[in-house]
């Protein structure tokens, strides 16, 4: 059967026939990254279409529609566009780091790339801390964007770079304690095996409210953690002209763009595999008859139909509320995001403890 | 106390959270009642708003006549000198010199819609109506003469 894993081991087998073992591993590590790029190309070009049409829906407008059949070649045009874009660099920038926060950004969106489960058994590397990874790598995001804020020298883009390591550092907590529920009741920071602990039903059916609190908590400190409505003063458009990146032009700019949307599918991938079960389809119960059919929906699909379902969560969020005052996000965060997410965790460990989950 | 109006503040937010999100949906599912208007493309059935303001017209009736006594209310209305009436006198037939207007000079290019010229009107002679392609090549294009020419007082409109 077609299948992600299929087309993987026929190219490692092909590979391994014709080449010694250093020259594959070598060669798969090039594809590896080649095709991580190509996805955070469609995915920049698929998510921006993507948000400008649900945005316009939201808002009852008609959203691109003069290229291409209903505006569909939109964002291909505009990324033309940044491609032939003059690359401008301020006098009083400092010019290394200006230069490499684009990068920074990339990269690390790249590095959360690696332990995310795309279908049944593919997974660029199944490490024994996937989740931990993740956390770990996700933070250094903040990185760039300050190293933009302070490069660029420019007051509101060092204003934005600032409010956003205030907002990334303190939504990182409650993030964390809502990954930490289902890793209670998993047991394991193996991607691989929190998916397989959904084979019977997925954590937010299996674990009663506390999950769906978890869940919920989650969705709203990732939603900050990308720096997006209602969470984005970082780039606050009305009152900092763009925060951090408000220096930039061209395809830098666009390496900024691509790496936010590359954020947006990563946590949302994250979302989907510790809560929604990854690749794994929806099994109710002992209805063999629904769950063989399930079966029959290809994993890939599962996964992609769960990240995109959170990503429309997501962008839902943006066009309906309006933006939060700092000292508002603040208090979001510390007086109530961060008990009740404590409190969530301390119950949810009774449940696992006394064996209460299905 | 505290804790109950800590619990009470969660899930009235969470509701009016929830409030606000069924408004989108709502929109995002009925996407047919969509308010852009499509304008180059729907030219030809455009509906606009009747307080719509888009240009200063003197409707003449089919005898070429108008209804501007030559009072320049108008032209002491404006705030920004956009109307200019140019007065003459014509003789009756009974040898009375009678105050009429020459030409009355708008200027589209300084006009700003503020509709003050039509309230100070004593004798709704000039209206605004709803144009608005008013995009030429040159701007001497936009100083109109609004009365037409060859064009008379109405008979009974002092």
């Amino acid at each position: 059967m077609w299948s992600f894993n299929n087309i993987a081991n026929n190219i490692h087998d092909w590979l391994s026939a014709n080449f010694n073992s250093t020259l594959t591993t070598i060669i798969e590590m090039v594809l590896a990254g080649v095709a991580v790029i190509g996805l955070f190309a469609m995915l920049g070009l698929v998510l921006v279409i993507m948000e400008r049409k649900v945005s316009a829906w939201m808002q009852i407008r008609l959203g691109p529609n003069r290229v291409g059949p209903k505006g569909m070649f939109q964002s291909l045009a505009d990324t033309l566009k940044l491609l032939v874009k003059e690359g401008l660099t301020p006098a009083g920038a400092d010019k290394l780091l200006f230069n490499l926060a684009p990068f920074v950004a990339m990269i690390v969106a790249m590095l959360l790339m690696a332990p995310i489960a795309f279908a049944e058994k593919f997974q660029l590397w199944d490490l024994n801390i996937g989740v931990l990874f993740i956390s770990s790598v996700s933070s250094l995001m903040v990185i760039s964007i300050l190293m933009a804020g302070w490069a660029s020298n420019n007051k509101y883009s060092l204003l934005g770079a600032m409010r956003s390591g205030a907002q990334i550092v303190s939504y990182e907590l409650s993030a964390g304690l809502a990954v930490l529920t289902i890793i209670v009741l998993t047991g394991s920071l193996q991607v691989s095996e929190i998916i397989e602990s959904q084979r019977t039903g997925w954590w937010i059916f299996k674990g009663h409210i506390p999950v769906i609190i978890a869940f919920v908590i989650f969705i709203i400190a990732v939603t900050a953690e990308t720096n997006r409505a209602p969470f984005d003063l970082a780039e606050a458009e009305s009152e900092l002209t763009a925060g951090f990146h408000t220096e930039y032009s061209g395809m830098k700019f666009a390496l900024f763009f691509l790496a936010e949307y590359a954020n947006v599918f990563i946590v949302c991938a994250v979302g989907a595999t510790i809560f929604l079960g990854g690749w794994m389809p929806l099994h109710i119960g002992s209805w063999e008859g629904f769950n063989h059919v399930m079966d029959y929906i290809p994993s890939s699909i599962w996964f992609f139909g769960k990240t995109f379902f959170l990503i429309f969560i997501i962008m839902w969020f943006r066009w309906t509320f309006p933006r939060l005052r700092i000292d508002q996000l603040l208090n979001l965060e510390w007086k109530y995001l961060l008990p009740i997410a404590m409190i969530n965790l301390l119950l949810v460990t009774v449940i696992a403890i006394l064996g209460w989950h299905f | 106390m505290f804790l109950s109006n800590y619990i009470k503040e969660v899930f009235g937010a969470v509701k009016s959270l929830a409030t606000g999100m069924r408004r989108t949906l709502y929109y995002f599912t009925h996407h047919k009642e969509i308010i852009t208007e499509q304008y180059p493309d729907n030219r030809d059935t455009l509906e606009l708003a009747e307080r719509f303001k888009g240009e200063v017209v003197m409707p003449h009736d089919e005898k070429n006549e108008h209804r501007c006594t030559g009072c320049t209310a108008c032209e002491l209305a404006c705030p920004n000198g956009t109307i200019k009436v140019i007065t003459k006198f014509d003789i009756t037939p009974e040898g009375k010199k009678k105050k009429a207007i020459d030409e009355l000079v708008y200027h589209l290019e300084l006009c700003t819609m503020c509709n003050l010229c039509i309230i100070a009107c004593p004798s709704d002679a000039i209206k605004m109506v709803p144009t608005f392609e008013h995009s030429v090549y040159d701007r001497t294009e936009l100083t109109k003469i609004l009365n037409k020419p060859g064009s008379k007082i109405m008979d009974g409109v002092e």
